[in-house]
């Protein structure tokens, strides 16, 4: 009996809880509004864009308008899928949102979900960036969905150690002249090869080939996988096939360590100093000098690409079209990335501006990278960024390039020949862009 | 089981009339209050599940299913998106990707589940004997399990290092060359079934053992009595009696193992892990309907994946529960015969 009284008492008091909780949830009501004109923007980043000091500046000059920084220091990865959700939801994102490179590409042909910021005067800034960066955040019919921040540049960074072994000059002005050419590059790693055997003279051919492919087509078509009008011209632009060429080349000179761009093993490989070369854009100096430690310093040096100048990496500033203050975020948009807002943030952080004008300023100019033998980085990296010409490159850029990159790492692996690896990478490139 | 049921007082939820039926609640609560506890509080003691299932299970697996018969961009509205019917269903099953994605999934599966159940019984009788320090032990064997998938997948991608692997170091004493492991289908499946095993093990030696537990120890003694090896044991009598634990722990595998998702993830590494691999030689089904949905913005194709892998889910789960029958009832029988004698 007494359990029986338990058992009812508690069905009672499960009652009783039940109807207060639901009265609880219809009695939250939203805090009286209207009451300030305070206006909160969220600045969705991802690592560190080093803004802090200007977003100061900028409240100061704004007593209405508070900044929040969301995701400093995150991973690229999980900022993006983050990203992704929130848009697709349509509510969570930021009022600005940081687009990598790679990542605006694809939200080219999603315009719809930013606010263009050409309504918003940035139409008349062109002046205030790398043409090649400002045309990237463009779209084709002219939306401006996002403005750049730092761009990646490139270089060629070195082991002076492993050139020294090998018997090659280790002065960066005598290795940029060892390869005006990639030729003249693949012949230096053969000479490379053939006295020291325990190393590659490049990490993995990946990301050379996309180094490679920009180049050719700056100076070739303007465009990569897609022309203009959107059409796939992976197997009819001569750039793309050029390129692939070349990168087979650099491997059946077994040039390459075999070694996947962000794997463990590829960490390793700057440990165990099991590559000469790396393409090397400015922020993978900072990787360079995570991976390697204190051991590394001094054993690297920084020399000019082969074939000009070339980028990998960047990062623009968008305002989603679900922001409440489209107007005021597009306003801060446009003060992070003016030239001083550049340069400030490369003093910050060491982001290499996208400007012209802040490629120019002294600061920037001056700067020398002490890890790598002195090498003075701003005025190297502000080379490569300039020397490279625009190029067009659709929005389903990014599945086609990881086609081909994939293509070429079975060449690689050993697992396909080069002619059907080519063969994979049109099909699947096309099946990717559909 | 007939019997069981009969003899326990609950309150019965479905039951049509007033409270008197109920034989343990006789006139005492004659209040409307009480009338209508009696009546509908199980319903509210069961409703916060339906409530949570409904919001969290149903209407999302529903409205997925709307989602994948659309072609459903990112940024799309379901105002905005086209209608597709079932164009999606029919594009992957004439896609080898996809294809590629599914026989990737049952191979890690099969290659993953049979020796860790093998493995999982066999420690679970080892467990099961007199040993010193037996707690520990059996604690011990969990411990992989409580280890994250990360730090799993970080130290077994070193050990499978082309380079500086250990496991390329051992078999390079048995001249074998040094082996890409991310670089072939049946060597990264490997790599991944092996990772999936050594946390999932001790997890399933645990059930075993608990099954095992509740065998009556005289009809050991009575074997060894009659001289029954400790093996012949093992093989006739322990496992015959954990039919129902093992249908258990396959059914509970087959689910995990047909979702497999971050140990191949983080095995592939590099930048675009959910490819899994140069060629997809690792992409299981659920970084297949990542790739859709991260890589592609393809959300209506997205949803068209996770609903083909439910689908794929229920066939095996259909198949098991046929299996479960047919052994239940021979064990029915086999009891039957038992008792005639």
């Amino acid at each position: 009996m007494s359990t029986n009284l338990r058992r009812r008492s508690f069905a009672a008091i499960a009652l009783a809880a039940a109807v207060t909780l639901g009265a609880a949830a219809c009695s939250s009501e939203e805090p009286g509004n209207g009451t300030t004109e305070q206006i909160t923007l969220n600045v969705d980043v991802f690592g560190n864009f080093g803004y802090e000091e200007l977003y100061k500046q900028y409240m100061a000059e704004h007593p209405n308008i508070k900044i929040v920084e969301r995701g400093t220091g995150s991973q690229l990865d999980a900022h993006n899928q983050q990203l992704t959700q929130r848009l697709a939801a349509g509510a969570g994102a930021g009022d600005i949102v940081a687009l990598e490179e790679g990542v605006i590409i694809s939200y080219l042909d999603k315009a719809n979900l930013f606010t263009d910021l050409g309504e918003f005067g940035a139409k008349d800034l062109a002046g205030n960036f790398i043409p090649w960066k400002f045309q990237q955040g463009t779209t084709a019919d002219g939306k401006i969905l996002g403005l750049g921040t730092d761009v990646g540049s490139m270089a060629m960074c070195y082991r002076t150690d492993l050139f020294k072994k090998a018997g090659l000059p280790t002065d960066r002005a005598a290795v940029s002249a060892l390869w005006p050419t990639w030729d003249d590059y693949i012949k230096t790693g053969q000479t490379f090869k053939s006295k020291v055997k325990d190393a590659g003279f490049i990490d993995a051919v990946t990301n050379t080939y996309n180094t490679i492919l920009m180049q050719k087509a700056g100076q070739g078509a303007g465009y990569t996988y897609f022309d203009k009008s959107g059409a796939m011209t992976i197997d009819t632009n001569p750039a793309v096939k050029d390129s692939y060429d070349l990168a087979v080349k650099i491997l059946d000179a077994g040039l390459s360590a075999k070694l996947q761009a962000w794997t463990q093993e590829w960490n390793n490989g700057f440990k165990q100093a099991q590559f000469a070369t790396i393409a090397c854009p400015a922020w993978m100096t900072g990787y360079i000098t995570e991976q390697n430690g204190a051991d590394g310093k001094g054993k690297w040096d920084i020399a000019a690409a082969p074939g000009g100048g070339g980028n990998w990496g960047g990062s623009f500033l968008a305002v989603p079209k679900q922001s409440k203050h489209a107007k005021e975020a597009a306003e801060l948009v446009k003060f992070l990335t003016n030239p001083a807002g550049q340069t400030a943030a490369f003093k910050s952080k060491g982001n290499l501006p996208s400007s012209p004008q802040a490629l120019g300023d002294a600061a920037v100019k001056a700067a020398v990278n002490e890890y790598f033998s002195n090498a003075p980085t701003g005025d190297i990296f502000a080379k490569g960024a300039l020397d490279l010409k625009p190029v067009y490159l659709g929005a389903k850029n990014a599945p086609v390039r990881t086609a081909v990159e994939n293509a070429l790492r079975t060449v690689e692996q050993g697992t396909k020949s080069s002619a059907d690896a080519w063969t994979a990478a049109v099909t699947d490139g096309k099946k990717a862009a559909q | 089981m007939a019997v069981q049921s009969s003899t326990r007082p609950e309150v019965a939820p479905g039951q049509r009339r007033g409270g008197s039926q109920l034989p343990m609640e006789p006139q005492r609560s004659k209040g409307v209050l009480g009338r209508l506890d009696i009546k509908y509080s199980p319903y509210l003691y069961i409703a916060p599940f339906f409530v949570v299932f409904g919001i969290f299970g149903l209407w999302p697996l529903i409205y997925t299913l709307r989602m994948s018969l659309y072609d459903w961009d990112l940024g799309s509205t379901i105002e905005t998106a086209k209608f597709v019917g079932f164009d999606n269903f029919a594009m992957f099953l004439g896609d080898e990707d996809f294809w590629n994605s599914v026989v990737n999934t049952l191979a890690m599966f099969l290659m993953s589940t049979i020796p860790q159940l093998i493995l999982a019984l066999i420690l679970a009788n080892a467990l099961n004997k007199r040993l010193r320090g037996r707690t520990l032990l059996r604690m011990g064997v969990l411990i992989p399990n409580i280890t994250s998938v990360a730090a799993v997948a970080i130290v077994f991608t070193q050990l499978y290092n082309r380079d500086f692997g250990l496991i390329n170091w051992f078999l390079g004493f048995f001249g074998v060359d040094p082996i890409d492991w991310t670089a072939h289908s049946w060597s990264s499946w490997v790599a991944i079934s092996s990772m999936v095993d050594w946390r999932w093990t001790g997890y399933n030696a645990l059930i075993f053992l608990a099954a095992m537990q509740s065998i009556p120890r005289d009809i050991y003694e009575s074997a060894s009595i009659d001289g029954a090896s400790a093996w012949r044991q093992f093989w006739t009598m322990t496992v015959p009696m954990l039919r129902p634990t093992i249908i258990f722990v396959t059914i509970i595998s087959t689910i995990g193992g047909l979702q497999l998702y971050g140990e191949p993830l983080l095995f592939t590494g590099g930048g675009n892990p959910l490819l899994g691999g140069s060629d997809r030689q690792s992409q299981t089904v659920t970084m297949f309907l990542m790739e859709q949905f991260y890589m592609k913005f393809e959300l209506g194709r997205a949803a068209t994946v996770a609903w083909l892998l439910f689908i794929m889910i229920l066939i095996f789960s259909v198949i098991n529960f046929l299996f479960t029958r047919s052994l239940r009832s021979a064990d029915g029988k086999a009891k039957q015969r038992k008792v005639a004698r």
